[in-house]
């Protein structure tokens, strides 16, 4: 299926006249992880990794939760549970030098930055020791070092920003890749097509990642999109798009290294509809009653991406459950210290309240 | 160690809340991400889900309580290989941290904003006595601030509407195509959203960009990335990610346009801390303050005035003319009265200075150049001579900056005031299109010369 479906964007990116055979190469590739069509597996390595990465984002948000239910945590708080095989499989597939942005959601993406989970946590708890010295909170964080460029609490606004980035490194033809995530919601902000319409025409070096979670806060796709195929929203500007099964850090990984490939090799922009889904809330305080119990369990029980991931690694990779309970003990540690740090790590001084505003 | 299992919070506003029904019960196994309650919030109801493995030993508080306080221990998970007899039994479990109860902060101990300790400015040495001064428009002033600006700093580049192979829409980008390439003179869609956001994410990643509206009255599109993403991002990020951008283009009233195209943004942009705002009125100040401005580490708005553009000043021949931000300028100096504008308001400004002049009346001119950070030092002081002041601007008199200027003169120099402060603006009107109208909405120097008598009592 890889080949089909690279062949088939290459089309649209000509022609824009293969949207019916992409996408159906795209569904194969949605629906086809369990099929003989699957992406390429996976190395005992590779799993190795996923598997800790996710398994870090997993408890690292099932802590922050638990944070927010104390009131160490305040305002916003929007967990990644269940969506941790995106961000995992892309940064799998990025180099050196490549930037990422994100929304809102944005814990999962940091921590597969390489950030730190102390100095996250500690951002969300407001202390002196957060990213942004407690003073940006959960939405806001970046890190140069990690090239990791927020965080944006405004939905859709990284999509600019992260096309503006793409334009960065183009301007210095630096070989680096904008890897710029929004969800199905913002996905049908306006800005988001001023965006697309300019790094195809200025060819810049973007991968568009929409992760699709079904939901824009309470509102399933169906009821806030009139194309509820996300692929096709680059068509009219002649930008390849892919369906990714999103719960399969393989399939992700497979789409994503195709993605960045095309825009590292300056061939413009790329979009891949990542099909996800978030199992907690929109926020801390959303009961979610806008779809069935069964969903979720569904989809928990049937399509985790760490479950999937786990499965092989005892299978296929004949890891002693051992080794796996020491990776679990492992990531635990660091998140309950990341915890214990966010909690008697002090607030920021007072004095703080006026710097950082201009340079 | 046992671990409890705390009331929670999910909501920020909750308190208290029902424990509806354990989902669970004591004996079974948990592992993390299992539900095991569910609890009605102020808001609805919610599941509570575990954060750690074990066996739920002890259930502490029933279905169906009532009122549970956020924190309550609710229950006891026993971890891997305990007794969950004992762990239900003994003192205590290892609470996990409770939340430290916020710490009022008594008003008195909010740190007191830094004050400038600048003294008020003396704008007399910014050219050096004996520079040969060469007639210029405003318009050619600017590009060649940008010229000099790019050919000393290759991350500095244009991008707008019609900025390169146009030559700009009012001729401001002249010649920089030309000179730069299609690389740093960029020719956007009309996309102002889009492109402002690819400019901020462009500065982001340290490159210098120079961001063109055909006018400010676009800019309302890109406003969301102007505030939200320019300039609020380095305090956001605790100081990391800086913001080196110039969104500069033709603000206010032109000529006959009417009211979608006839507005003054000073005072909207002026009020967000994370910006500066800079409006010239001279060809010297926008060269000047245009290059300053592009090597600034902050977000600027350069709100420039397309009436000004063909209007000529001399300007200083200097290979690298370039002035400090936040520093007004003392244009004419006077005893009677101060005169405080800034941008075209100095028309406005310099001839009702004139027209008092023949009766007799000696007024001080200060341009403000620079609206944010506001130079109240150098107002101040002149103030202290001539006890007197109007303030006069094109945009409107609610929360303009006029107003502004009158707070801050009540704030730091009311006892220099031998009458109140007054104001000439724009009316309070969107603006007309009829040229009677429009001519009747507009401030002028009737009305600023009356209100300059009226503070003198004359």
């Amino acid at each position: 299926m890889a080949p089909k479906a690279a062949q088939s964007a290459s089309t649209a990116k000509v022609a824009g006249a293969a949207p019916a055979a992409k996408a159906m190469a795209a569904k194969a590739a949605a629906n086809g992880s369990a099929s003989s069509h699957g992406p390429k597996p996976f190395t005992r390595e590779q799993d190795l990794l996923a598997y800790r990465e996710m398994l870090m984002i997993r408890r690292f948000e099932e802590k922050a939760g638990q944070l927010y239910g104390m009131g160490l945590i305040g305002g916003f708080c929007h967990l990644y549970i269940g969506q941790e095989a995106v961000v995992v499989g892309m940064q799998m597939a990025t180099q050196p030098g490549d930037q990422v942005i994100t929304g809102y959601r944005d814990h999962g993406h940091m921590l597969a930055c390489g950030m730190d989970a102390k100095g996250v946590m500690a951002e969300l708890t407001g202390r002196r020791g957060g990213y942004s010295k407690g003073k940006g909170g959960s939405m806001h964080m970046f890190s140069i070092e990690k090239q990791f460029f927020g965080g944006h609490g405004i939905v859709g606004a990284q999509v600019s920003l992260g096309t503006g980035l793409a334009f960065a490194n183009r301007y210095r033809d630096n070989g680096a890749v904008s890897l710029v995530y929004f969800g199905d919601g913002a996905a049908n902000q306006g800005q988001v097509y001023e965006s697309f319409n300019m790094a195809e025409l200025w060819s810049l070096p973007a991968v568009y990642i929409i992760e699709n979670n079904r939901y824009a806060m309470g509102t399933a796709v169906t009821r806030a999109s009139a194309q509820t195929d996300f692929s096709k929203r680059g068509v009219s500007f002649n930008i390849p798009g892919e369906q990714v099964d999103g719960m399969d850090v393989q399939a992700v990984h497979e789409a994503g290294s195709r993605a960045i490939a095309f825009a590292r090799a300056g061939k413009g922009p790329y979009i891949l509809e990542m099909q996800t889904y978030r199992y907690r809330g929109h926020s801390m305080s959303d009961p979610a009653k806008y779809r069935t119990k069964d969903e979720v369990e569904r989809m928990k029980n049937e399509h985790d991406p760490i479950e999937q991931v786990r499965g092989r690694l005892l299978g296929t990779h004949r890891v002693p459950e051992d080794e796996i309970k020491k990776i679990d003990a492992e990531v635990r540690v660091i998140v309950n210290e990341s915890a214990e740090f966010a909690t008697v790590d002090p607030e920021p001084d007072a004095s703080e309240l006026w710097t950082d505003i201009v340079r | 160690m046992p671990i409890d299992v705390l009331m929670p919070a999910l909501s920020p506003t909750m308190e208290s809340g029902t424990l509806a029904k354990w989902l669970k019960k004591e004996g079974d196994r948990i592992k993390a991400g299992d539900v095991i309650a569910e609890i009605e919030t102020d808001k609805a109801t919610m599941e509570v889900e575990a954060v750690d493995e074990g066996v739920l030993a002890k259930i502490l508080i029933g279905d169906g309580t009532e009122n549970v306080a956020v924190n309550t221990r609710i229950a006891i998970i026993a971890g891997e290989g305990e007794d969950a007899a004992a762990a239900s039994s003994g003192a205590p479990a290892q609470a996990a941290a409770p939340a430290p109860a916020a710490v009022p902060v008594p008003a008195a101990s909010v740190p007191a904003a830094p004050r400038s300790a600048a003294p008020s400015y003396d704008a007399s040495g910014e050219i050096p006595a004996g520079t040969e001064m060469v007639k210029t428009t405003v318009r050619e002033a600017l590009r060649d601030a940008m010229a000099e600006e790019m050919r000393r700093d290759d991350s500095v580049f244009v991008m707008g509407e019609e900025v390169a192979e146009y030559q700009g829409a009012y001729k401001v980008t002249q010649g920089l195509l030309q000179e730069f390439g299609a690389r740093r003179v960029i020719d956007t869609p009309i996309t102002e959203h889009g492109f402002a956001g690819v400019g901020v994410g462009a500065a982001l990643a340290g490159l210098r960009p120079v961001v063109e509206f055909m006018t400010f009255n676009f800019a309302m599109q890109a406003i969301d990335h102007i505030i939200n993403s320019a300039a609020k991002t380095l305090y956001m990020s605790g100081g990391q990610l800086g913001c080196p951008i110039v969104f500069r283009g033709p603000n206010g009233a032109a000529a006959r346009v009417a009211a979608q195209h006839s507005q003054d943004y000073a005072a909207w942009y002026s009020q967000i801390p994370g910006l500066k705002v800079i409006q010239p009125w001279s060809a010297s100040d926008a060269k000047g303050l245009l290059k300053a401005a592009i090597r600034d580490p902050n977000p600027i708005v350069f709100l420039e005035n397309e009436i000004l553009y063909g209007q000529s000043f001399e300007v200083p021949k200097l290979d690298d003319f370039v002035l400090p931000i936040g520093k007004a300028k003392v244009v004419r100096t006077g005893r009677h009265v101060t005169l405080v504008s800034f941008g075209i308001g100095m028309t406005y400004a310099m001839k009702a200075a004139d027209a008092l002049a023949g009766e007799g009346i000696e007024a001080e001119v200060i341009d403000l150049r620079t609206i944010r950070p506001m130079d109240v030092a150098t107002v101040v002081r002149s103030i202290q001579k001539t006890n007197r002041c109007v303030a006069i601007e094109e945009g409107w008199p609610q929360s303009g900056v006029t107003a502004e200027i009158g707070m801050r003169i009540m704030e730091e120099a009311f006892d220099y005031l031998d009458a109140p402060v007054a104001r000439v603006t724009g009316k309070d009107v969107p603006m007309p299109y009829a040229a009677n109208l429009e001519k009747l909405a507009l401030p002028n120097v009737g009305e600023v010369v009356a209100a300059a008598k009226a503070v003198l009592y004359r």
